[in-house]
């Protein structure tokens, strides 16, 4: 009986429509991206059924995470330059060029005023890791009120967003909460995450 | 290959010189690596959905403004309390407050039903929101106009009225948790207001419901 002979088929596939498709993504994703600004900490938001989009700019951005400890974060560079100017007239501390460059690039800190000044000159990559202690809010020391009210001074439309841990114990949200009160900021934002499946 | 033809030669052997034909085809596998490595870092750095946020109106804090006695009948008090649990209470028609119920945030029996219940005795508007609702998806009526309905009937002036406290031991969850519970069981009335020492005295005799 003769062999039936298998034809050698190339094992070389054209690459040609695969390349087409990766990069259609790629623009794509390249297009549609927003850079995800780095949070010092991670907090872990509740979820709500509320749908309203939390909006990009004129933002300013109150995080607590669950050891209570507050950040804070505003957005745009130039209004972080003319924040750091403020908050250096009125607690007497000088910042250096290089210092307020770094200022106008973090989007988020958590470090009271007199350790700003030797966060800010660690390198970007060392600012990481070491744990900030958060930025006091109680009656005693509000430095968190100058921080809004400075704010609202920069960018008199600005709205305050408030993202909270879940396990963030009530007392402190509740100091955050007069502090903006104090500050005549009575309209404001809760951020929580979409829940699923409910009606 | 590339050759001057040299002028008289009479001896080809007929037919022309040819190039020899280059394949045009490229080996594109490095390319889809690097255009799937670059999708894969563009995909991990995007943040795609937008987180959501919750609209809060808090009073202006001025001592001028005298504090509005809230109608006893309308309004109900949920305190929050530690392990997730609420207490709520009601105060009857001789300024009293009725004996505390502890529940929690269940949303079959938990404090959604109750919110719900008492609400629907009070507000006789509520059954138009599903109306209108349909209306809009059926593009009777426009978005904003069943903002419109929707916050006229929340706020309808003989509502539920809800006093939120928060006591220390609660979480920030229990607090984005009983505010969603308004959003789910329209009540346009509510405020956030501090715990009372009776009330944390209440909150100890608390009995859960039957």
């Amino acid at each position: 009986m003769p062999k039936v002979k298998v034809p050698r088929k190339s094992t070389s596939v054209d690459m040609t429509a695969m390349t087409d498709v990766a990069f259609l993504l790629l623009t794509f994703f390249m297009l549609a991206t927003k850079f995800k600004p780095d949070e010092p900490v991670i907090v872990d938001t509740p979820s709500s059924i509320s749908e309203t989009k939390l909006p990009d700019v004129d933002m300013m951005m109150i995080s607590i995470d669950k050891e209570n400890r507050v950040f804070f974060g505003i957005d745009g560079q130039q209004k972080r330059d003319s924040l750091l100017d403020m908050i250096s007239a009125k607690y007497k501390v000088a910042f250096t060029e290089s210092e307020k460059k770094e200022f106008s690039l973090i989007s988020a800190f958590g470090v009271p005023v007199a350790q700003l000044k030797q966060f800010l000159s660690l390198p970007s990559a060392e600012r990481s890791k070491i744990k900030q202690p958060g930025i006091p809010s109680d009656s005693l020391n509000n430095e968190l009120g100058d921080w809004i009210w400075f704010s609202r001074l920069v960018n008199k439309n600005i709205r305050v967003a408030v993202k909270g841990d879940q396990s963030t114990s009530f007392p402190v949200v509740k100091q955050v909460m007069n502090t903006l009160q104090d500050k005549k900021m009575n309209k404001f934002n809760f951020i929580t995450t979409l829940e699923r499946g409910a009606e | 290959m590339a050759e001057i033809e040299g002028g008289g030669g009479g001896k080809h052997k007929g037919g022309k010189k040819r190039g020899k034909k280059l394949s045009t085809r490229v080996d594109f596998t490095p390319m889809v690596d690097l255009g799937f490595l670059l999708i894969t870092f563009f995909m991990l750095t995007t943040s795609m959905n937008k987180p959501q946020v919750m609209d809060i109106n808090m009073p202006i804090k001025d001592k001028t403004i005298e504090n509005q006695p809230v109608p006893a009948s309308q309004s109900i008090t949920v305190i929050l309390t530690k392990d997730d649990k609420v207490v709520y209470y009601f105060i009857n028609q001789e300024g009293e407050p009725e004996p505390p119920i502890i529940t929690d945030f269940d949303s079959r029996k938990g404090i959604r039903n109750t919110l719900i219940t008492e609400n629907a005795k009070r507000n006789k508007y509520l059954d138009s929101i599903p109306v209108y609702k349909k209306q809009m998806t059926d593009g009777i009526i426009d978005k904003p106009t069943y903002k419109a309905h929707l916050s006229a009937i929340k706020n309808y002036e003989k509502g539920l009225i809800v006093v939120i406290k928060a006591t220390d031991e609660s979480r920030y969850k229990n607090l984005i948790d009983i505010l969603d519970e308004m959003l789910i069981c329209n009540i346009g009335r509510y405020a956030i207001v501090d715990v009372s020492d009776k009330e944390k005295e209440m909150v100890k005799n608390a009995q859960p419901t039957n």
